[in-house]
């Protein structure tokens, strides 16, 4: 396959989705051809930041970190605080408006609009995130507001949210185990008015993925490192300007490399898969890339912890798809009181009430669970066990949802008419793909 | 902000709860496991201590007969008693759900009056240990069908009627039973009373034999022509179809988190003894499919049962902070019985043949679990209420 120009890519995605017939019955093409027009200044925008050679841009003397969070969490809560609430409530806003209504185009093009990703770039999540000397706003660590608004994406479309968040997930990672250049070099562009396409590339092709046990690996090089071996899943590959890959340290284990595309002509691969492809998942191939020595997060010193970087992505992925459950629950619960069988609404009927009831009660117990992992990691406890529960049920419980949505329509279901074979095929990515760090 | 970990000013009392459990509870447990209907004499001495360990803080005091909705107090977020019942009973049940049950004057019928009554009845009732009847022979979930009927003669009302299922029925000091005013009302006009052991007309006709948490005993009662003072009526004795069931019903949006963590208790005993007889302490790390099939089975298990627990503090948080919860409280008792039950019966079946045999107390959890998915309104009966709720259908559209 010939490597697409992200301008090019994107027009190509464009071209394709003005076509679909669904577009245009459903009176969504005006609404295209504004996102067209914002998608291609915001495409320019992001092709020349792509082809940047980066250099710091700014004076970092050391790593600017985040400390756990400072308020006491005296008493059991369930309650937002006023930011995670404000984020939610604009987020919520964006998806109804916007984001809902472009999911399925974006699912058949394999990418999301650049103009909707600069959209809820603009909404300041990964300014928020990046520490205050490194060109953002944050003066604590904040998983939870991140699941907040993970969860709230996730409504809209799981692979939205995962090209959304991938930056976001990459500058958490630069922030809590990067070195001062490092920091200086990515942060302030992560941080920046344009959306600055990254992602974390973990998952690897071939069954049964183990990430702490990583086929790929980095050799100690005269000159750096030398990068071998498959990333798959990656959100935004084709556009990212520089990907995190998890790689195999002989003496250090895995360890993330900071791996710029343009500067190493890395030529992803585009995946389609069975769902999240609007993430834009692709595929990278590393055959003995020289990486330079500064290229490994944090350094060969540095204190970066695999462990906690796999359980703060699975935290990301759950609460990604808490918000695709919800949207699940949001449509069938009208439909099965609208549609009519034997006479009156099916939703009158427990064997179909029932499984509506259920899925409230999964949803819930779900969002709790990666609450709560989110929250002991704000507070500096141990989360690695409640990020492996929360993952876990989200790859059973968030897929009985995703199954139970299509099987209240029937037939219905199974048609591209409604949007809850989608989140069929994306729920069941939940347990396979990497989430965005929080 | 986001906390759902134990509040630490209840750390101790949890502390309290576990340590009697393992040390009051287990030692005994088998023991009225195989003696059923013996009273376990070993829970006065117990109970006294608690009552003791309450006293001194009646606002916060543990057990569910201590229950009710949390008047609205300022602004702040409050961990009152619904949490603290629901955290001291899952512990007491990670020791044994018979004897819980058994607590003397912890009775259900104890939440009721806390929930439902006025200070002249709770200041009457103090102290009392009452138990709860409502289930008849003919009608278990259906309680609004109940065929109990209460009259009114100068100032006392008749009981007549036939109540089975009452725990604690016997050796409770009072019963609170329902019946009804009119039975062409219907559910409005249904109302508890309160009737003391030894009122001439209530008989004990028998103790049931069970499938588990036989440590607690189980009463079928007789009412005939027994008179009650109309002042042992709890709540408006006005029949107000507008209102309908309300007063009766408010309760078990109380105590359904509480019989919720009963069962996270028993669940969290199960799979604590499984990790420690399969020797797997749990890999949160590496993928379950590079795991053996039983750790892979136990972590999912213990997903289920986390997510049980977290709804059901949920629960317990909304009602002492004044929110409306009937929706999150069965929420929570339908997922934390039907986890405990599967969670148990799981157990059983990973640990194999020690699992099964009474030498280990794996197959006597797998036992009483199952009442904790019936009792306080059935696993069907919570995905109704539930249901209604999430699709706002009414009980004639949804039936």
């Amino acid at each position: 396959m010939p490597k697409l120009d992200p301008q090019g890519a994107a027009l190509n995605a464009l071209t394709r989705v003005a076509g679909l017939p669904v577009v245009q019955r459903l009176g969504l093409d005006k609404a295209l051809e504004r996102t067209v027009f914002h998608g291609a200044r915001a495409g320019f925008r992001a092709g020349s930041v792509a082809r940047k050679r980066f250099k710091p841009l700014i004076d970092l003397t050391k790593p600017a970190r985040l400390p756990k969070a400072s308020a006491s969490a005296a008493l059991f809560d369930v309650s937002l605080s006023d930011e995670q609430a404000m984020f939610k409530d604009a987020i919520d806003r964006l998806v109804d408006d916007q984001l809902a209504g472009a999911a399925r185009a974006a699912d058949e093009a394999c990418a999301t609009p650049d103009a909707l990703l600069q959209q809820i770039h603009d909404l300041g999540i990964t300014m928020m995130a990046v520490p205050e000397d490194a060109g953002g706003a944050a003066s604590e660590r904040s998983p939870v507001t991140h699941a907040i608004i993970a969860e709230a994406l996730g409504r809209a479309d799981l692979g939205m949210a995962l090209a959304a968040l991938a930056p976001l997930g990459v500058a958490n990672a630069i922030t809590r185990w990067g070195t001062a250049q490092q920091q200086a070099t990515y942060l302030p562009l992560l941080a920046g008015e344009t959306f600055m396409p990254a992602a974390a590339a973990l998952a690897e092709p071939g069954p049964k993925f183990d990430p702490f046990n990583l086929a790929c690996t980095a050799e100690p090089h005269r000159n750096g490192y030398s990068l071998d071996g498959n990333k798959t899943l990656v959100p935004l590959a084709q556009s990212a300007a520089f990907y995190l890959v998890a790689a195999q340290v002989p003496d250090l284990g895995p360890r993330l490399f900071i791996v710029e595309r343009e500067s190493h002509d890395i030529e992803p691969r585009a995946q389609p898969a069975m769902g999240l492809r609007a993430a834009g998942l692709g595929q990278l191939h590393f055959s003995n890339l020289v990486l330079p020595e500064h290229a490994m997060l944090g350094g060969p010193d540095g204190a970066y912890d695999h462990q906690e970087f796999v359980a703060l992505s699975r935290i990301g992925m759950a609460a990604a798809a808490v918000g695709q459950c919800q949207a699940v629950l949001n449509y069938v619960t009208p439909y099965v009181k609208e549609r009519k069988a034997f006479g009156e609404p099916v939703a009158y009927r427990q064997s179909v009430a029932f499984m509506v009831a259920n899925i409230a009660i999964e949803l819930q117990g779900l969002r709790l669970l990666t609450w709560r992992a989110a929250s002991r990691a704000e507070q500096g406890l141990s989360f690695v066990r409640e990020a492996a529960l929360a993952a876990l049920q989200a790859a059973d419980k968030g897929m009985e949802i995703g199954t139970n949505g299509v099987q209240l329509l029937g037939g219905h279901g199974f048609v591209k008419e409604h949007p809850v074979e989608q989140w069929y095929r994306n729920l069941r990515g939940a347990a396979v793909a990497t989430g965005p760090m929080v | 902000m986001i906390n759902l970990e134990t509040p630490k000013k209840f750390k101790a009392i949890v502390h309290s709860a576990q340590q009697a459990a393992e040390n009051v509870f287990r030692p005994i447990s088998r023991k009225y496991d195989l003696a059923e209907h013996a009273y376990p004499k070993e829970l006065d001495v117990f109970a006294a201590a608690m009552d003791g360990m309450n006293a001194g803080d009646k606002a916060n005091a543990a057990g569910a007969g201590k229950l009710s909705q949390a008047a609205k107090a300022g602004d702040g977020v409050r961990n009152g008693a619904n949490m603290q019942s629901v955290l001291g009973l899952e512990a007491l049940c990670w020791g044994d759900v018979g004897l819980a049950l058994s607590l003397p004057r912890n009775g259900l019928g104890n939440a009721a009056i806390a929930a439902v009554a006025n200070d002249e009845q709770l200041e009457r009732f103090d102290g009392k240990w009452a138990a709860m009847a409502i289930t008849e022979p003919g009608c278990g979930s259906d309680s609004a069908a109940i065929q109990a009927t209460a009259k009114k003669d100068g100032d006392h009302y008749v009981l007549n009627g036939e109540k089975i299922y009452v725990t604690s029925g016997k050796r409770a000091d009072l019963v609170v039973v329902w019946a009804s005013l009119d039975r062409k009302v219907g559910r409005a006009a249904i109302k508890s009373f309160v009737v003391e052991w030894g009122t001439p007309g209530m008989e004990l006709v028998r103790l049931d034999h069970k499938l588990g948490i036989r440590a607690s005993d189980t009463a079928h009662i007789v009412l005939s022509d027994c008179r009650v003072p109309a002042e042992n009526l709890l709540g408006s004795p006005e029949v107000d179809t507008k209102k309908g069931f309300g007063g009766v019903m408010q309760t078990f949006d109380n105590t359904r988190p509480v019989v919720a963590a009963m069962a996270v208790g028993v669940a969290r005993a199960a799979l604590e003894r499984t990790r420690e007889l399969l020797d797997e302490p749990g890999d949160y790390d590496r993928p379950r499919w590079q795991q053996n099939a039983a750790a892979a089975e136990l972590l999912a298990l213990e997903a289920d049962w986390e997510a049980a627990r977290l709804l059901t503090l949920q629960a317990a948080w909304m009602a002492d902070n004044s929110q409306p919860n009937s929706k999150e409280a069965s929420m929570a008792k339908a997922k934390a019985g039907r986890v405990a039950n599967a969670v148990t019966l799981r157990c059983v079946e990973l640990v194999g043949t020690a699992g099964y045999c009474e030498d280990e107390l794996l197959e006597k959890w797998a036992r009483d679990s199952k009442i904790l998915d019936i009792f306080e309104g059935t696993q069907q009966i919570q995905q109704l209420v539930v249901a209604r709720r999430v699709l706002e259908l009414s009980s004639s559209e949804l039936k």
